[in-house]
């Protein structure tokens, strides 16, 4: 087979993943209103943006609530990894089947057992309904990084700590920490992304005390188009881009 | 072993992981069966007695063509993903190591951008009057604007586009681990490239088919804001139908039922995602 047909194929898939996202940058930059016509270089709706009250309101709430529900997750991944690394206890393959569960499950399925949750314990939808379920997706993901990297590691030392007296406790700080210290790092920032792009589960379990930006972004695009999204979508994917290179660069240089 | 430092710690850690798991993950999916069985109650949103009425209304004329046009919209995703995603997948693999790092870079970068802003980019290309249409009319194609936002094939459109990425990562998986081995042996015993394809290469990629098929077919039936966005309102989802009963008409069981209808779903897909992997087992043993 000649070899420029796979590298032809490789090189359109790519095209077509991309155009999207670069008409959405080049856009963002348009001057013109309709969206559809090119009016000129501006700036205008970065400005927009920033003059969005509503906008820039639900801006930090998404930030800190994905800050919260990174650090969370990554606390309890981490803890439920090490638990399943080292130690034997019943109802091991359970603990593992119901992470594989939430993590295989459709968005929209979590999404409504939680709702029915916290509306039954008479859980106040806001700030704490969207950390618990965003905590609980994220769950998964930071348990699979810490548990590849725990794998591939040397079970000697901990024996070591071990046998010159260290108590479990800090043998895990001392020992375990700084093993998965590339991991936690790179669950952490996988988590802080998937809160931050999270739509389905949002809508269902958010309450008007708490607005975050995806769900503002979607009442803003079901009716007709927005350029203010073309801007705040632009500085989303260079967000989300920094963060994906810098997990990339941690995992990468913790290998050598 | 184990002195008695040591065992409050790991109880501390079992006690935290249980409970979170039991509390958010096990009750939560137990409650909803429980709601798909009882009665709608618009006070209460559930009430007694206990039946099958929600189950009954799925598979009602009004909703049955919604769930089969949403299964349609769903199957032909997943089946343009497979098209597209299987030989990506094998090229990809043959590309030189170094050069794969960044090309799989490349394909999370997507995943790792806001789904809900890549929907809203596809519409600046489909709409009436959008780039798609204009570089048609342009290059004299076609003469007035085709409808391409709005329709079906605008939500499977962006359903591919979201989707894709679950597809190829999993085929590609089984690709790398594809021995190169048994191809030449099967080459040496006198099979022709289609021969090969159809008895080594196919059922040694048919797990990372399966897990594909798995990550891409549940969502698309889920993701209720592509129509939105993209279908207009003949064009639903099982998302959207489950998130118009649940919150917008509160019937909860209905809501449920339909949750529960998908989740069977995932299961066997689980199932098969396993018996193929454990059939592919015993034949490598």
């Amino acid at each position: 087979m000649a070899r420029w047909l796979p590298r032809t194929y490789l090189a359109l898939v790519y095209l077509l993943l991309y155009v999207p996202i670069v008409v959405l940058v080049v856009f963002s930059f348009n001057e013109a209103r309709t969206g559809y016509s090119w009016g000129g270089v501006s700036l205008r709706w970065y400005e927009a943006l920033f003059n969005n009250r509503a906008l820039v309101g639900a801006m930090w709430n998404s930030l800190w609530l994905a800050l919260s529900a990174a650090t969370v997750s990554t606390v309890i991944g981490a803890l439920t990894a090490l638990a399943l690394h080292r130690y034997r206890f019943r109802g091991k393959k359970l603990l593992n089947g119901m992470l594989f569960v939430v993590m295989m499950s459709p968005e929209i399925v979590l999404a409504i057992s939680l709702l029915a949750l916290f509306l039954l314990v008479g859980l106040q939808l806001g700030y704490v309904s969207l950390l618990l379920a965003h905590v609980t997706f994220c769950l998964p993901f930071v348990v699979i990084t810490v548990m590849a990297r725990l794998s591939g590691f040397d079970e000697s030392l901990p024996e070591a700590a071990r046998d010159l007296g260290a108590s479990d406790f800090t043998m895990t700080r001392t020992v375990l920490i700084p093993v998965i210290m590339p991991a936690l790092l790179a669950g952490w920032l996988l988590g802080f992304t998937l809160s931050l792009d999270d739509v389905v589960v949002s809508t269902f379990v958010s309450g008007p005390s708490y607005e975050i930006l995806p769900l503002r972004i979607y009442s803003m695009v079901r009716v007709g188009l927005k350029p203010e999204v073309n801007a705040l979508g632009t500085l989303l994917l260079v967000f989300s881009l920094v963060m994906l290179m810098l997990s990339q660069w941690i995992l990468i240089r913790s290998k050598r | 072993m184990h002195s008695a430092m040591q065992q409050p710690f790991k109880t501390a850690v079992l006690i935290l992981v249980w409970g979170w798991l039991l509390f958010l993950v096990l009750a939560p999916n137990l409650l909803v069966v429980g709601a798909s069985v009882m009665t709608r109650d618009p006070a209460t949103f559930l009430s007694l007695p206990l039946n099958l009425d929600a189950y009954r209304q799925l598979f009602a004329p009004l909703y049955l063509d919604v769930f089969l046009h949403s299964l349609y919209m769903a199957a032909m995703t997943t089946l343009a993903c497979l098209l597209i995603g299987y030989p990506f997948a094998w090229a990809l693999s043959k590309v030189a190591k170094q050069r794969q790092l960044v090309l799989i870079f490349l394909l999370i970068v997507p995943f790792w951008t806001n789904s809900l802003v890549r929907t809203y980019a596809l519409k600046l290309i489909l709409a009436t009057n959008g780039l798609l249409n204009s570089a048609l009319m342009s290059i004299g194609l076609i003469d007035e604007p085709l409808q391409l936002l709005y329709t079906e094939g605008a939500v499977i459109i962006g359903l591919v586009y979201l989707l894709l990425p679950f597809m190829i990562l999993p085929l590609y998986s089984v690709f790398e681990d594809l021995k190169q081995e048994l191809l030449l042996a099967s080459h040496d015993l006198g099979a022709g490239r289609l021969s090969t394809f159809l008895h080594v290469i196919v059922p040694l990629t048919l797990p990372g088919v399966l897990a594909g098929v798995m990550l891409v077919l549940l969502p698309a039936m889920g993701l209720f804001f592509v129509p939105d966005i993209l279908g207009g309102s003949r064009n639903l989802l099982v998302g959207n139908v489950i998130k118009n009963q649940f919150l917008d008409a509160r019937n909860w069981p209905f809501g449920a039922a339909a949750s529960i209808v998908l989740t069977i779903t995932m299961a066997f897909l689980m199932f098969a995602h396993r018996l193929s992997k454990r059939r592919l087992g015993e034949e490598g043993a």
